[in-house]
């Protein structure tokens, strides 16, 4: 199948490694310059990442004798994080942000490819529907109307209210829709011919053919439910039903934020419990990280992005 | 007719889509009309008294509004300044690199923060800067005084576009790599033969070829600038305070969903939604007078 999303060219990752005849070398002054740059911004999003884990791993000794922060544990204990799965409020929200984030998932995934699909191929009020879709990039129905209308579909505090205001994005669409016309339209009219109904084309020729655009905009909508916060500071107020993100929120972000305004020292929580929250919240990203890379360094977004 | 029932699958697969977009895009939509109303939540829409355009002539008149106004022109043109070249030119080094390791491993690392949410960033940035973060703690080791990174207004803009560089500047480098990958190599081979040096060639061939994405992003950045970063904002304006923190979405917020004020929040998000709308919409127009595609380069079907 030749589609243009997966060459190599697109992804902006090919380049010959060999220097042409006709390129200078850079100075020495120019290469220090660039080193300098990649380097310090690599180290600027390193550093926290590794201060917060090795914080949230090190044991009270070392924390006390450091003033609050290691850069590297000396006698690794997983205490921190034995303290914050004892209590109910961590497990839970875990719980939640899971379940939003499995739902969400296949729920967003079921609506953009059938949306995608039927709008990818010559079809009825295909047009109408793509342009209503194109406009929510434009124009924000704004927070009020969207609040009120959650009130008025009484989904205050459930976790509804989480999963479907996101099962559908406009940016998803547009990429799921043009892999999808860079499937050959012979492929679906042979099948049509044989009797297939669409349903049947979609799930047995269409979606085989598509799984890597399916994983990477299953990943983004994963990745979105996951991190969503504002909506839950919105809708939700049983603390019983907080996703992961507004515990982080509300026990790390605003108690040491409180403790800047009163320049207080220590923050009743000791650090590395705060830590382990941290950690806790970003391992699931980390752990998606290699797909997401592995599939978007193929070019499938930037392909989609010119396209 | 025969398309109707030739495409009848194929209109249940919309559906769904469709079926979201209506309840959850357009109808909130009409529920703007609150904006002109004095609602109240006990009468709903339909009791609510009209007041014609009473709330955004009030609206202009509101100290916090005006502030939350000026705020997010400020911090926009912070944005437009300092944020919007750091991807480029992050993006020029990397495609300079000669070894391919050196950049995967680069843009390994600058792609991550991109798929964290504000959250963590925020608490991130706390642990690094906060009052009782790692720097400021270890200046007080060394008996210093503390540098107040994260609570001075002052210092606000400077802070949310570190912020915002160290989030999504490597994201953003992506799509000026693929740009950049696109150009012809045989025009710098040509160039380098008429002995134009490295910077002629960036300056005649590189940037010129980049110009059409450029225009593109800058258009897109400015009919996103009254959106400065709602999460970001709304993580911090309690640290900072609303003097400097406040911007139109978080006064829509406090305003109307915490402050009740349903009408008055409605009114400053509608005015924003429509002149983002006006500012896109006369951002495009403009590339189209300068010879660019645009947003809108008629592909839509």
């Amino acid at each position: 199948m030749a589609t243009p999303l997966f060459t190599k060219k697109a992804s902006g990752l090919a380049s010959d490694s060999k220097r042409p005849v006709w390129k200078e070398k850079p100075s020495l002054f120019y290469q220090s310059i660039k080193a300098v740059v990649l380097v310090l911004f690599s180290i600027s999003i390193l550093a926290p990442m590794l201060l917060v884990v090795s914080t949230s791993l090190a044991d009270n000794e070392q924390l006390v004798a450091a003033g609050g922060f290691v850069m590297w544990p000396e006698r690794p204990t997983l205490e921190a994080y034995q303290t914050i799965f004892r209590g109910p409020m961590v497990l839970q929200s875990l719980g939640v942000s899971l379940f939003i984030t499995v739902v969400g998932t296949l729920l967003a995934l079921f609506v953009t490819i059938t949306m995608a699909y039927a709008t990818s191929r010559s079809v009825i009020f295909g047009r109408p529907v793509i342009l209503a879709v194109l406009f929510t990039l434009l124009f924000a129905p704004g927070l009020i109307p969207s609040f009120l209308l959650i009130r008025e579909l009484h989904l205050l505090d459930s976790l509804w209210s989480l999963i479907l205001p996101g099962i559908f994005g406009a940016f998803n669409f547009v990429v799921m829709r043009s892999f999808f016309m860079n499937i050959p339209g012979e492929l679906i009219e042979s099948a049509r011919i044989d009797g297939a109904s669409d349903w049947q084309i979609l799930w047995k020729i269409v979606l085989p053919l598509s799984k890597a655009v399916v994983a990477v905009v299953g990943l983004f909508y994963a990745v979105g439910f996951w991190n969503s916060f504002f909506n839950a500071l919105l809708y939700i107020n049983d603390h019983s039903k907080w996703p992961i993100q507004l515990l982080l929120r509300n026990f790390v972000v605003q108690g040491s934020g409180a403790a800047d305004g009163l320049g207080i020292t220590t923050t009743p929580p000791p650090q590395s419990i705060q830590m382990a929250v941290v950690v806790v919240a970003l391992v699931p990203i980390l752990m998606v990280y290699p797909f997401l890379q592995k599939h978007f360094a193929k070019g499938v977004i930037t392909g989609a992005v010119k396209g | 007719m025969s398309r109707l029932r030739r495409d009848k699958q194929m209109l249940v697969m919309m559906l769904p889509g469709v079926l979201f977009l209506l309840v959850f895009f357009y109808i909130p939509i009409l529920g703007n009309v609150i904006a002109f109303q004095d609602y109240q939540p006990y009468l709903g829409i339909g009791d609510s008294l009209w007041v014609g355009w009473q709330n955004f002539s009030d609206l202009f008149i509101n100290p916090d509004f005006v502030n939350a106004f000026w705020n997010t022109l400020y911090l926009a043109g912070w944005q437009l300044v300092f944020l919007f070249p750091v991807p480029l030119v992050l993006a020029l080094i990397v495609d300079s690199l000669m070894s391919p390791r050196i950049r995967k491993v680069f843009q390994s690392i600058a792609y991550l923060p991109h798929f964290l949410s504000w959250v963590l960033v925020i608490a991130f940035f706390q642990q690094m800067l906060g009052g009782a973060g790692f720097i400021n703690n270890s200046l007080r080791d060394m008996g210093m005084d503390t540098i107040p990174f994260m609570t001075n207004p002052d210092t606000f803009p400077v802070l949310v576009v570190v912020q915002m560089i160290w989030k999504d500047a490597g994201w953003a480098m992506i799509i000026f790599l693929a740009a950049l990958a696109s150009i012809d190599a045989s025009l710098y081979e040509a160039a380098a033969a008429d002995g134009a040096g490295r910077w002629r060639r960036v300056w005649h061939i590189t940037l010129p070829g980049l110009r059409p994405v450029i225009v593109l992003l800058l258009i897109l950045r400015i009919g996103d600038i009254l959106s400065v970063g709602f999460e970001q904002f709304i993580l911090q304006r309690d640290a900072v305070g609303a003097g400097a923190a406040e911007v139109l979405d978080t006064f829509t917020y406090y305003t109307g969903v915490v402050g009740g004020g349903w009408s008055s929040g409605a009114a400053a998000g509608l005015a924003k939604g429509v002149v983002s709308l006006v500012l896109i919409w006369g951002a495009n127009k403009l590339a189209h007078k300068f010879g660019e595609d645009g947003i809108f380069a008629k592909k839509v079907g």
